[in-house]
């Protein structure tokens, strides 16, 4: 426990802050730049572990429990969503034999 | 010698979801998407948040990346690849996501950086400590969760149906 304490005294809270912000503008840049359906989804994957990662670094360097409990609810949505969102995937795949998004444009009204 | 291993395990982060951004073939950008998880996981771990470094393996790592997987196997996707005569749409991703990173990073120049206090308890991220939290507290959250997941399924599964 003296170790991690030590960790946390040795690496200030801004060395979090800095990589968990440029994990996810490479979530945004999947997002924006991909074609792939999959792609984006695991893109989006990535953003919320950022935003975990973040809540859960405040939490440990204010010594609070409520942030962790947090990040637990935001993992439980995060799953519920993958299994949805793929679910949508393989069944755009069977209608259309393509998982390349700038085909499903003939979803707009 | 904290601030080395942070900075190793930040660089391995960062280089796999570059790599997750940027690769050609589907699989190996989940695989290295696999990575970065695992990576995140050994933060939490460093930052004394065992519970949340556990549940990461085994929820991410585990069974979220192994739907992935699945799904891209199942899929079999032929490697035609992504059309390269279209570069403007990258380009102006690319520029607009550095933005983004340029404007976060510029409002976090402006916090007034304060210092945290020395003796923190570092015993919070322990799985004791959070499972008391997690069954006082939230328990009601907890249950909801529960029927999130439940409903998750059932709709995963009326969607996956063949003939519906």
């Amino acid at each position: 426990m003296g170790e991690a304490n030590s960790f946390i005294q040795a690496v200030p809270l801004e060395y979090f802050i800095i990589l968990s912000s440029v994990l996810f503008c490479m979530g945004v840049l999947g997002v924006l730049i991909r074609k792939n359906a999959i792609i984006i989804l695991g893109c989006v994957e990535l953003m919320l572990n950022s935003v975990n990662l973040l809540l859960a670094a405040f939490s440990s360097y204010k010594g609070d429990g409520n942030g962790q409990i947090l990040v637990f609810f935001i993992m439980v949505v995060a799953a519920a969503e993958v299994a949805v969102g793929l679910a949508i995937i393989a069944m755009l795949y069977r209608n259309t034999k393509s998982v390349d998004i700038s085909i499903f444009n003939k979803l707009r009204g | 010698m904290e601030q080395i291993i942070f900075f190793f395990v930040a660089a391995l982060a960062l280089i796999s979801g570059f790599y997750f951004v940027f690769a050609k073939n589907a699989m190996y950008a989940i695989l290295s998407l696999i990575i970065t998880f695992f990576s995140i996981a050994a933060l939490y771990i460093l930052l004394n948040a065992q519970f949340l470094g556990i549940v990461q393996i085994i929820v991410y790592a585990g069974a979220i990346m192994v739907l992935f997987l699945y799904i891209l196997m199942m899929l079999n996707l032929n490697k035609e690849d992504e059309s390269k005569k279209h570069n403007l749409p990258k380009f102006i991703g690319v520029f607009s996501a550095g933005l983004l990173l340029v404007g976060i990073l510029g409002a976090f120049k402006g916090l007034n950086q304060k210092t945290y206090a020395v003796d923190i308890d570092s015993s919070v991220g322990l799985t004791k400590n959070l499972g008391k939290l997690l069954f006082n507290e939230y328990v009601l959250p907890f249950e909801l969760a529960s029927i999130l997941i439940l409903a998750g399924i059932v709709g995963a599964v009326l969607i996956g149906k063949k003939d519906l």
